[in-house]
């Protein structure tokens, strides 16, 4: 059809063929061992050499991360986050000009129990990736996805941000922190390594117990698609994380994401209606949570560049399956957008590159995404800035319209617009009965006090909607969203009534 | 066992709805189409009263349904614009042809006036001239871009203050996503907006009523009304973003229905960083007629557009060069 073709076609670079480079083009002495890209031979020692000044580049470039700030390392026992954790060892060992003085721990969640390892599976998976741990000597953390039935409700409400802005008094913490050092060795005081040591305390893995793992293969049994299991393991995985930085003081978490992983990201997340939080998801930095920043050092490395470096100087990683790894190509949309992009980048090597461009012209800085607006603003699960109010004209609208016009007047109450759900409390106004009387566990309310889908919608963003929406019951859910999610409903039904006092719309008595 | 219109509860239901699974009888379909149709119009903001509007007709499916649709609409809802079909005959022989002759008929069911522009008329060469001088690959490029300017000019002749498209929403969706395989981040923030305003002289506002339609929506309805349309798509391929685009959307709708909207949705949303250069539209001092890095050939090489555009457009014979640098485009 010629009539949306009114934009020319851009130059797909097919894919070129390497000539026969034999000499290292950095230090023209020794034979090349790779080509990254065209032109770019490196001989082994080069090749280091480039790696590792990459690293330390892009968190130099972006400086938010400060000299003996605790910084969280996510490592799931892939390459890239392996090659990450390994960076990030040679960058500590470095000589004074060149080394990172940030204090490292590791995490590792476990996601056994939803990915089809049994638990006999699961230990030795957790030991092998502590081998690898040890020889690192930091602290690590190793967290069984199960645990999010303890987590509190605390987790979901936004702090607001740490007092540290990225940029502006980066080098004055530099300088203070040097001469803090300085005064702690002449006192005799213990230097970083020496309390990095102290703070070793190994956090012994204690496998779940089958009754909540029950309740977890549970919970994901009661959604519908792959894609949103997907989805809702990625957002409880970071809450978790997110859980484990507060409670001890982590105030930066880094992810070990590569450039073709991003590529991948960023397009599965505009296919899933992730838009107005894409800058945030995919940029190096994520401020959404406030107290706790999400850093991407590995954005820079091409997947291939990674699985070189692990292979030329021997970095471990270990193989842990996920909650796709046997589905067909089009079982879920991450799966699906995932082997596209394989695909294309297979043909025209340029694909990964230039979608990973996209990621660093989108906005991240300004207000929309910022951690100081009030927490009804924040979507539920991811915690990004909620992106329904959105205007008249818009897909949003446009979609409920669809499904309003789709039922009729006759039958527009909300059980009937949605027939999967065998929650008792969605044919009955939520709290109807007894609203805030304090009824008593196991009173006439004991069910209709879990929030219905269609009231858990309303806290979500519009892709958290999609996900919930293949939710067939969320009682499944861990307590703590519940939870936090009555409260809000609670407060957003308070505002209502005293809405005709208030004065100022925005103001959030909090 | 027959299933029920989840609408009126009455009638039996003839159709699933593919953007909302809802299964629906016939006439509470084209009810819920038309009046989707109708909110789209409404909260966008699309046309105002006394307004003659142009309805780009290419006797596909997506234009004639919008023809028909803004037909029923303007009476149901007393819009109180003036509405005519505007038609471009690119001169591809077997395509055009046909095409043309559907929107024929359609102007005699619908009661509307007709204007065709001829590339011939306005240009002095067809497509079938053009793919003789360059090939058969990449004339989407020119198509796009001539056919653009035609309708403008077809416009101006008949004094229409709006050009309505029959571009739907998978056509937007196809349209972000080939945005972002391309890195082009000045389209994929332009590429959402349901209309156009006038910039620059010479360009007509333009607007998508179809905007939040799914095409397999498109062609149910279509269907059930019993519409005549041509059906045969442009044999001058797609460009390979688009391609590739395409497939991916078709894809991904499959695996959940919603995914159109939703990727409309997340480029409605998308937030460009400040200071991310944008190009800036111009009107081309040669041919006259809007061009930025992205309505040229830029990929050719900025300097080159303007004497590609002109030897093209002065049917003179291109270099040896020039012609695989054209056909260099695609693949
Ligand atoms: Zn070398
Ligand atoms: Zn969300
Ligand atoms: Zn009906
Ligand atoms: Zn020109």
């Amino acid at each position: 059809m010629c009539e949306v073709d009114e934009e020319n076609s851009g130059c797909l670079q097919s894919r070129s063929v390497p000539g026969v480079c034999k000499m290292c083009v950095k230090c023209k002495e020794n034979t090349a061992v790779l080509i990254i890209r065209v032109g770019d031979a490196f001989c082994r020692s080069c090749f280091k050499e480039y790696f590792v000044h990459k690293f330390r580049a892009m968190l130099g470039k972006n400086r938010v991360i400060f000299p003996g700030e605790k910084v969280l390392l996510t490592v799931s026992g892939g390459a890239a986050s392996s090659s990450m954790l390994a960076q990030v060892q040679e960058g500590l060992g470095r000589d004074a000009p060149k080394k990172l003085r940030f204090i490292p721990a590791i995490i590792y969640i476990d996601e056994g129990g939803v990915c089809g390892q049994d638990p006999e599976e699961r230990e030795e998976t957790v030991a092998q990736l502590e081998t690898i741990f040890r020889k690192t000597g930091f602290p690590y953390h190793i967290i069984s996805l199960e645990q999010v039935f303890s987590l509190p409700s605390s987790v979901l409400e936004p702090v607001p941000g740490g007092a540290r802005q990225p940029g502006g008094d980066y080098k004055a913490a530099v300088d203070q922190y040097i001469q803090q050092s300085k005064l702690k060795q002449k006192r005799g005081e213990a230097s970083v390594e020496e309390a990095q040591d102290s703070l070793t305390h190994l956090n012994i893995y204690s496998p779940p117990s089958p009754e909540h793992t029950q309740t977890l293969q549970r919970l994901f049994s009661t959604l519908k698609t792959l894609t949103a299991k997907e989805d809702l393991l990625q957002t409880l995985r970071q809450h978790l994380i997110l859980h484990t930085a507060r409670t001890h003081g982590y105030s930066k978490v880094m992810m070990g994401d590569s450039c073709t992983r991003l590529a991948i990201k960023l397009l599965t997340n505009i296919s899933l209606g992730r838009g107005a939080s894409l800058a945030a998801d995919t940029g190096f930095s994520d401020s959404r949570y406030g107290d706790v920043v999400v850093v991407r050092p590995m954005r820079d490395y091409s997947s291939k560049e990674i699985t070189f470096y692990n292979r030329l100087f021997g970095v471990e990683s270990v193989f842990t399956p996920s909650l796709d790894t046997k589905a067909p190509d089009k079982a879920s949309i991450q799966r699906l957008t995932e082997s596209f992009i394989i695909k294309l980048q297979a043909d025209f090597p340029s694909t990964v590159s230039t979608i990973y461009r996209t990621s660093e012209k989108l906005h991240t800085a300004s207000s929309p995404q910022n951690s100081s607006a009030e927490p009804s603003a924040k979507c539920l699960l991811c915690l990004c800035a909620a992106d329904t109010k959105a205007e008249e004209a818009s897909a949003f609208q446009a979609t409920l319209l669809s499904e309003r016009l789709s039922v009729g007047k006759a039958q527009s109450d909300p059980a009937h617009s949605n027939p999967a759900s065998s929650n008792p409390a969605s044919s009955n106004p939520a709290g109807s009965c007894c609203q805030e009387q304090g009824c008593g566990a196991g009173g006439c309310c004991s069910t209709s006090r879990i929030p219905a889908p269609t009231d858990l919608k309303t806290l979500l963003c519009y892709s958290c909607r999609l996900t919930i929406k293949d939710l067939i019951t969320v009682e499944a859910l861990p307590h703590y969203i519940t939870s936090e999610a009555e409260k809000r409903q609670r407060r957003a039904q308070m505002k209502e009534e005293i809405g005709e006092f208030l004065l100022d719309e925005d103001e959030d008595a909090e | 066992m027959p299933v029920q219109c989840s609408s009126c509860g009455q009638n039996r239901a003839a159709l699933k709805r593919p953007k909302t699974g809802h299964s629906l009888c016939r006439s509470c379909f084209f009810w819920a189409f038309e009046e989707e149709v109708h909110h789209t119009i409404v909260s966008g903001r699309l046309f105002s009263r006394g307004e003659t509007v142009g309805i780009g007709a290419s006797g596909g499916k997506d234009s004639t349904v919008l023809a028909h649709v803004l037909k029923v609409l303007n009476e149901r809802y007393d819009y109180g614009l003036k509405l005519l079909l505007l038609s471009v005959d690119e001169g591809i022989t077997g395509y055009r042809d046909d095409s043309l002759e559907t929107v024929k008929r359609n102007q005699q069911q619908y009661d509307l006036p007709l204007k065709i522009v001829s590339y011939e008329e306005l240009y002095g060469w067809t497509m079938d001239a053009i793919v003789k001088q360059v090939g058969l690959k990449n004339n989407c490029t020119f198509c796009g871009v001539f056919r653009r300017q035609a309708l403008d000019r077809g416009a101006m002749m008949l004094n229409v203050d709006k050009i309505c498209t029959g571009h739907n929403a998978d056509d937007v969706a196809e349209t972000v996503l080939m945005n972002v395989l391309r890195g082009d981040i000045a389209r994929l923030r332009r590429c959402t907006a349901i209309s156009t305003a006038s910039d620059g002289e010479g360009a007509i506002p333009r607007c998508k009523p179809l905007k939040y339609a799914y095409e397999k929506e498109i062609v149910l309805y279509a269907y059930f009304k019993k519409l005549d349309y041509f059906s045969t798509e442009c044999i001058y391929s797609p460009n390979a973003y688009r391609g590739h685009a395409r497939t991916f959307l078709k894809d991904l709708e499959a695996v959940r229905p919603s995914a159109i909207m939703d990727v409309i949705h997340s480029g409605e949303n998308l937030s460009v960083r400040e200071g991310v250069k944008m190009p800036v539209q111009g009107t081309c001092s040669r041919c006259g007629y809007i061009s930025s890095q992205a309505l040229g050939l830029p990929k050719l090489g900025i300097g080159k557009h303007h004497r590609l555009h002109g030897k093209i457009l002065a049917q003179q014979p291109l270099t040896q060069e020039e012609e695989r640098k054209l056909k260099a485009v695609d693949f």
